[in-house]
Formats: structure tokens, C-alpha cells, sequence
């Protein structure tokens, strides 16, 4: 009989769902086919006009029914989506999931094509006051729904059943990661047998892009997509804006075993800590950063030495190569150059709030399938960081642990360690 | 393992009463206070505005305070009094291992280039490239930053140096809610000592106001207190500017620096009515059952809205319950959206601290409390959705 309780007598939390969703397709097929081909799915951007704009690029979603209909609905499709692939695989009912849901999705606005709309829509007085005006007439609550934070996670609750107040969050781009820790928390806390964290993000608006390009943190190589994200490469000069979704089914082992659930793998750390530095740039020396490593591993039971792969944050950002290396390096000290670390985000772009749960869900897939994705475009290494990033092509590898790195704005820095095996 | 205690040993608080637990107990207990009201500026709609405040006192840098907009300096502001009242702030050790949840909406957008586009779209019909045109050159960089949800607790991190974790939560009254309930829920398991948690709500910005008024939520016309606006003209809402941050403590962890306790979180409880299919009522019954309320006489601080659906259920079910002696507080302080929960369990504290009930803020439909309350109950039934309480108790 296998052991229920972690090193710290919690409940063991496993997960018994995965479901994905990028720029690479829908589910976990297709996008592990891609991935592991070394596949890019950064293109053209053609939702919008991109004249007068620096970036012309990006992963977004541009296949599902909901992909020219706004952020919110878009981001609604894609965490439903996600989460329906995850539910079915844990073998649940999906109208009645029975836990908690976590949900990580971007900051909701009244879209502009909405705003164009009632704006244009009456002749009296001129802006906030003429909006308001039309506002007050609307007869359709669909609109305003896509202004309030806690809509999108509303309709998930009813579309799966989903016990309790569902929990909206944002931790920057570490949000994906936040939403499964807290997942993890519930359950080792005893609050429920299972949770459902989604990571989803709709939002690769044209504001949104202005706003990150006005930040200077996007990359302008239009030329060849594709080749636009490069993560830890000499000329790599901003990350590629994209949409995903990532969503997993957590659940007690304990729960999972009585009920002859499929063990995909174990969440077995998080940790975290804040940096009080400023508002976009880590402390210079990644203390920060280092500690929320320390934290997960802490967290997890696991030394230094038990990590067998790292999957990066690795956003192609100057910035984050730079520090995640010193972050990496400080705690792995000299094995740091011998231990595979690769950048999902190099093949499906940075999928902001969605970025830590995709990149858990691929993760874990890692470990599943011994197969560790490239990260792409590494044709130009940066001399100051020496790392394995199993470059250009995937690696056959055993893999029986993993570390999953995810940093935002606002000084969030969040890490999961998850296992293949229980112990 | 048995469970740890909640207590709360730091309160942060700003409304257009005024700053500081202090200020506020001093003007709630006086019967008959009148509020503050500024009817014209966003005429039909009256909102209560934000005292003069010195921003200095809370964020020493001009820096940090160029850096954000007036929500999360709000929010700054009012996390730092609660940190100063907790005899937390300045001391690295603490603030280095002390969590925190903050309940946030978005920032401010810049009205003026909005109001330039929509002017302009009258006139264009290549609107996708008009609205490129504009925002990559009259948006100002870092105002985004000054948008993110997350850059509130981002601020606090940095003015205030809380980095022991940083979570966000969205969602209206309910991320308030949530906050709460989880920030306890950390202490209770022991996997957290102190937390900073709360939220604040800006609302002299028309946006603020669009969010509720896409659905038509605001109350228009001449004021009246929050429980007195069905069928007056518009929705029932009238909002306020304002925040609210406590420190959440281990009990222990209290009582071994030495502070002041001003009162224990009791069970902090949420739902989510189905409110289409009419369960409202019965969700808010349900929800005090499993608070499991004391015998007897029950001051209740009430963060109702004044929505005419959420607040008529409110009532109804307080009707059915006449031990409850409600509060409603947005009488006095408006709406303060993912602040008003974080605001009800403040003021219930300083209630049970203050060993003394608030007078009615409405004499015409909310009954004497005459007793010294030693429990009291924080609602906080979203406007639109989403649904909370706690009960406060006496810390002896």
C-alpha cells in the first residue's frame, strides 16, 4: 500500500487530469506532437490591424469558435476546454465535479470592439458620460458580464459543477502556478478531496499588445515568426505574446486510489516569495527568485540533487534568461550545467496568466512520456548562460521529477515541483 | 493538529468618514451621522468620495507614488496603517515572512485618450487602426502597470517590504471574501503566522462606474440609506471610495510580540448562490446556519449593496431572524465593491473591541442593539454575485 501522507504528514496531492490547450491546437495529443517535433506556433497576427504596431506577431488562438469574440469569452472557451479534456480524463462527471475551482485568467475590460459599439450607438454628450448613458439602457446582462472579475469562473462553476466560491486569481504571469498551488493547499488543508485548477488566458488583445510593447518587453522580430522566441539565446529581445489554457484535476492519492483513478503524477512542492524591488525588474541579486526555488523544493522534501529537469520560465526577455540563469545556478550550483532546463515558451510563446498551469501540464507530461521538449531557436547561444537547454531537439530521458519556474510582474515569483511516483 | 486561532491584531481603514480605525469608530457611534456625499460630479450618481489624504504619511517616496494611480496608493495607503496598527511595518523580520491576499478589481485607464478614441470613431471607420494609432502614442508606458490587478500587492511588496507571498484575488465582493476566508484558512492549518489581507475601491472614475452600470446597478436620484432604495429611480447602488486591510494572526504568534488583539476571527463562510433560479435567500439561510450564530441578540455589520435583488434577500432573510441588529454600513460609506467585505470584518472587530454596538446608521429601519456585543457577524452579499460572512469574536 502505497503511502497516503507527504514528508510533513499532508496529504499526498495527485493529479488524475491534464488538459491543454495553445496555439499548437487543442488537447494534449496535439500539442505534445508539436511539441516534441520542436514545432513553433508563433505567427502572423491577423485578428486585428497591426498597422503602426512594433510587434506583428504573437501565439495566439486562432481556431476556436470564440477566438475573434473578445477576452472574455475567449478565455472562457479556452479554460472550458481545457478543463472538459482534464475532467474526462480523471474519469469524472463533468457537470458535477465535486471540488473547489482555481481559476488564473487575465484582468477583464470592456473590450473596444463593446466600447466602439455603445459609444456610436446614441449622439448625446461625449465620453464616460455618453457610455454611462447607453449602460444604463442595456437590456442584456452579456456585456456587463465581461466587465465583472469573477464572471468567467461563474460559468465554469455552473458548466462543471464546482463546489463553493470559486476563487478568480491573478499573480501576474506566475498565475497558472498560483491557481495549482492553491489547489494543493485545499487539499492538504483537508477542505476536499479534489480541486480544479485552470490556467487561461484570451486576452492578446491589440491594448494588450500595446501596452507590453510600450514596456519595451515583446519581441520585434517579425520577419520569421517561428523564429521570434528565443529563450536563452545571445539575440533573444522580448517574449511573443500568446494565448493557452492549462488545466489539471487534483485530488487527495488517498481519494484517487479508492476510486481506481490513473495517477498521472504527484504535485509534490510549491513555494514562493515576493520581491520588493520594483515593479517590473528582479532584484539584482535574484534572492527572490532563489528563495521561491528553495521554498518548492522545501516544500516538496526533495535536495537539490533530486531535480531531474527544469522546465523554465524562460520567457526570451533579456531580463528573465539573465536572472533565471543566476537563480538556477545559485541553487543548483555546478550541476546547473548538466541538468537539462528547456523553454516550452520558445515553441508556444509566453501565455501570460495561463503560462504556469500549460507548462506544469507539460511537465508532467515530460515525466509520462520520458521525452523532454527543445527549446527551439537556440542557435545563438548567450555565452553568459551556460546551460543544457536541450537545444533544437527533444531528448529521450528519464525524468522522475521536475521543477516548473513561473515569475511575473508586480515581484511574483512562484515554483511547483511535481513527481512521476508518489515516493 | 488541532487548529490554530484567528486573531486580528492590525486594522487599516479609509472611507469618506476618514482614515484609521480610530476616526471611524468615533464617527459611526455617533447616532445620526450624515455622510459624505459629492451628488454632482458624476450626476445622476452620487458616490462617496475619499477624504484629503496625505499620501506621505503611508508612501514616503514621490517615486513609488508617481508609479500608481489613486486605487492602488488607496489600497497602499490603507495596507500600511494596518501593518503600522499591527506594530508590523519597519520590522524586516516580519514583513519578510508575512503573507498576503489582497482582493482586487483593475486600475484606472487614462479617460482622457479613451475619450479621444471615442470621439474619433464617430468619424472612422478603420476603428482597429484608429485604436492603433492612438494607444501607441498617447497611452503613457507605465500605466499599464499602474492597471494590473496584481500590482497592488506588487506596491505593498515595495513600499511596504511584505514579501513572505504575494496572491491576488478577483472577483468583486466575493474576492474579498475569499481572501479572508483563505488568509484564516492558512493560519488555522498552521502554514502561515501573519497575513496582510484586504482590498480597496476607487471610485471617482468613470469606469468604476460603468462596471456596475452596464447592468444597471446604480442607484440615481436623491440618496437615501442603503435599505431604503427599492423602487427609487436606477439599480440600488451607490458606491464609495475607500479601503480596508487587517492583519490576520496566529493567536500565539500575537501574544508572544505583545500586541494588541482586537478581536478573533471566528468561521469565515462562502457561497454561490445559483441567483437566477431564485436561491438567493436560501443560500444566505444556509450560509448562517454553517456559521453556526450564537444565542441571542446579534449585531450584524452588513456590507449590502443596496442592489434591489441582493439587498431585498439580504433583508428578508435578517427579517426571519429577529435576533439580528444589522448595520448597513454603505448608509454611510457607499460600495466599495472588493474592499466592502474586508470593511465589515474591520468594523466588526472594532465593535467587539470596543465592547459597544453602532447606533442604527438608518433610525428608520434598522433596531436597537443595546447589549455589548461579544460576537458579531460581517456579510457581504455581492451585488451581482457571490456571497460571505464571518463572525467576530470577543478575544478574552
Amino acid at each position: 500500500m502505497a503511502n497516503l501522507n507527504d514528508h510533513m504528514g499532508r496529504p499526498i496531492v495527485a493529479v488524475t487530469g491534464i488538459g491543454v490547450v495553445t496555439s499548437l491546437g487543442v488537447g494534449k495529443a496535439d500539442n505534445w506532437a508539436a511539441l516534441t517535433a520542436g514545432k513553433s506556433g508563433i505567427h502572423p497576427i491577423t485578428r486585428f490591424p497591426v498597422d503602426h504596431l512594433n510587434t506583428r506577431i504573437s501565439g495566439m488562438v486562432d481556431f476556436l469558435p470564440s477566438s475573434s469574440k473578445g477576452a472574455s469569452l475567449l478565455t472562457y472557451e479556452l479554460a472550458e476546454t481545457a478543463a472538459q479534456e482534464a475532467v474526462a480524463e480523471a474519469g469524472l462527471n463533468s457537470g458535477d465535479f465535486g471540488g473547489p475551482l482555481f481559476l488564473a485568467s487575465p484582468p477583464v475590460e470592456l473590450d473596444w470592439s463593446e466600447r466602439f459599439s455603445l459609444y456610436n450607438s446614441d449622439k448625446h454628450d461625449i465620453g464616460a458620460e455618453r457610455l454611462l448613458r447607453v449602460a444604463r439602457g442595456l437590456k442584456e446582462l452579456d456585456v456587463f458580464e465581461t466587465t465583472q472579475f469573477g464572471s468567467i469562473a461563474d460559468r465554469l462553476a455552473d458548466r462543471f459543477g464546482t463546489r463553493g466560491l470559486p476563487i478568480t486569481l491573478s499573480t501576474a504571469c506566475a498565475s497558472g502556478a498560483t491557481s495549482i498551488q492553491l489547489g494543493v493547499e485545499a487539499i492538504r488543508r483537508g477542505e476536499c478531496d479534489r480541486a480544479l485548477s485552470i490556467g487561461a488566458d484570451g486576452s492578446a488583445t491589440a491594448e494588450a499588445l500595446i501596452r507590453f510593447s510600450l514596456l519595451s518587453a515583446l519581441s520585434t522580430h517579425n520577419d520569421i515568426p517561428e523564429k521570434a522566441s528565443k529563450p536563452f539565446s545571445k539575440d533573444r529581445d522580448g517574449f511573443v505574446l500568446a494565448e493557452g489554457s492549462g488545466a489539471l484535476v487534483l485530488e487527495s492519492l488517498e481519494a484517487a486510489l479508492a476510486r481506481g483513478a490513473t495517477i498521472l503524477g504527484i504535485l509534490r512542492g510549491c513555494g514562493e516569495k515576493a520581491d520588493d524591488f520594483h515593479r517590473t525588474r528582479s532584484k539584482p541579486d535574484g534572492s527572490p527568485a532563489i528563495a521561491a526555488v528553495r521554498a518548492a523544493l522545501a516544500d516538496a522534501g526533495l535536495s537539490e540533487d533530486e531535480i531531474d529537469y527544469v522546465n523554465a520560465h524562460g520567457t526570451s526577455t533579456p531580463e528573465n534568461d539573465k536572472m533565471e540563469h543566476l537563480s538556477l545556478s545559485t541553487v543548483f550550483g555546478e550541476r546547473i550545467g548538466s541538468m537539462p532546463i528547456s523553454s516550452n515558451k520558445s515553441m508556444i510563446g509566453h501565455t501570460l496568466s495561463a503560462a504556469g498551469a500549460v507548462e506544469a501540464a507539460f511537465s508532467l507530461m515530460t515525466m509520462r512520456e520520458s521525452v523532454i521538449p527543445p527549446t527551439i531557436n537556440y542557435d545563438n547561444p548567450d555565452p553568459a548562460i551556460v546551460l543544457d537547454v536541450v537545444p533544437n531537439k527533444k531528448r529521450n530521458a528519464e525524468v522522475g521529477t521536475v521543477l516548473s519556474n513561473s515569475f511575473g510582474f508586480g515581484g511574483q515569483n512562484t515554483c511547483l515541483v511535481m513527481a512521476r511516483e508518489p515516493v | 493538529m488541532s487548529p490554530h486561532h484567528v486573531v486580528i491584531s492590525g486594522i487599516g481603514l479609509v472611507s469618506s468618514l476618514g482614515e484609521g480605525p480610530d476616526a471611524h469608530w468615533r464617527k459611526l457611534a455617533q447616532p445620526g451621522l450624515e455622510p459624505v456625499l459629492e451628488a454632482a460630479r458624476f450626476s445622476p450618481y452620487t458616490v462617496h468620495p475619499l477624504p484629503e489624504i496625505d499620501w506621505n504619511l503611508q508612501i514616503a517616496k514621490r517615486g513609488d507614488q508617481r508609479q500608481m494611480e489613486t486605487w492602488q496608493r488607496l489600497g497602499t495607503y490603507a495596507a500600511g496603517m494596518a501593518l503600522d496598527d499591527a506594530g508590523i511595518k519597519g520590522n524586516d523580520e516580519l514583513c519578510t515572512t508575512m503573507d498576503m491576499v489582497v482582493a482586487a478589481g483593475g486600475g484606472e485607464r487614462d479617460e482622457a485618450v479613451d475619450a479621444d478614441i471615442l470621439a474619433a470613431s464617430e468619424s472612422r471607420n478603420d476603428r482597429d487602426v484608429l485604436l492603433n494609432e492612438k494607444l501607441t502614442t498617447e497611452l503613457r508606458p507605465t500605466l499599464f502597470l499602474a492597471q494590473l490587478s496584481n500590482l497592488l500587492a506588487g506596491n505593498i511588496s515595495i513600499v511596504h517590504k511584505v514579501t513572505g507571498s504575494s496572491r491576488t484575488f478577483m472577483g468583486e465582493e466575493g474576492a474579498g471574501v475569499a481572501a479572508v476566508e483563505t488568509a484564516a484558512a492558512r493560519i488555522r492549518s498552521g502554514q502561515s503566522t501573519h497575513i496582510l489581507v484586504g482590498g480597496a475601491f476607487q471610485t471617482e472614475h468613470s469606469d468604476m462606474l460603468l462596471g456596475y452600470e452596464l447592468a444597471g446597478y446604480l442607484h440615481r436620484g436623491p440618496w437615501k440609506p442603503v435599505w431604503q432604495r427599492q423602487g427609487a429611480e436606477g439599480g440600488g447602488v451607490v458606491t464609495g471610495s475607500g479601503g480596508a486591510f487587517l492583519v490576520l494572526e496566529q493567536r500565539e504568534h500575537a501574544i508572544s510580540r505583545g500586541r494588541k488583539i482586537y478581536a478573533e476571527l471566528g468561521p469565515v463562510v462562502s457561497g454561490r448562490a445559483k441567483r437566477r433560479q431564485g436561491e438567493l435567500d436560501a443560500e444566505i439561510a444556509a450560509l448562517l446556519r454553517q456559521a453556526a450564530l450564537p444565542n441571542g441578540e446579534l449585531l450584524t455589520i452588513s456590507g449590502a449593496s443596496g442592489a434591489h435583488a441582493a439587498t431585498a434577500a439580504e433583508k428578508s432573510v435578517f427579517g426571519a431572524n429577529p435576533a439580528i441588529a444589522a448595520r448597513g454600513f454603505s448608509t454611510l460609506t457607499g460600495h466599495m465593491k472588493e474592499a466592502q467585505f474586508p470593511f465589515a470584518v474591520a468594523l466588526a472587530a472594532l465593535a467587539v473591541e470596543r465592547k459597544a454596538a453602532y447606533p442604527a446608521f438608518d433610525a428608520a429601519t434598522e433596531k436597537p442593539f443595546n447589549g455589548v456585543p461579544r460576537t458579531v457577524l460581517a456579510t457581504a452579499i455581492g451585488y451581482h454575485q457571490f456571497e460571505g460572512l464571518a463572525l467576530v469574536n470577543a478575544a478574552d
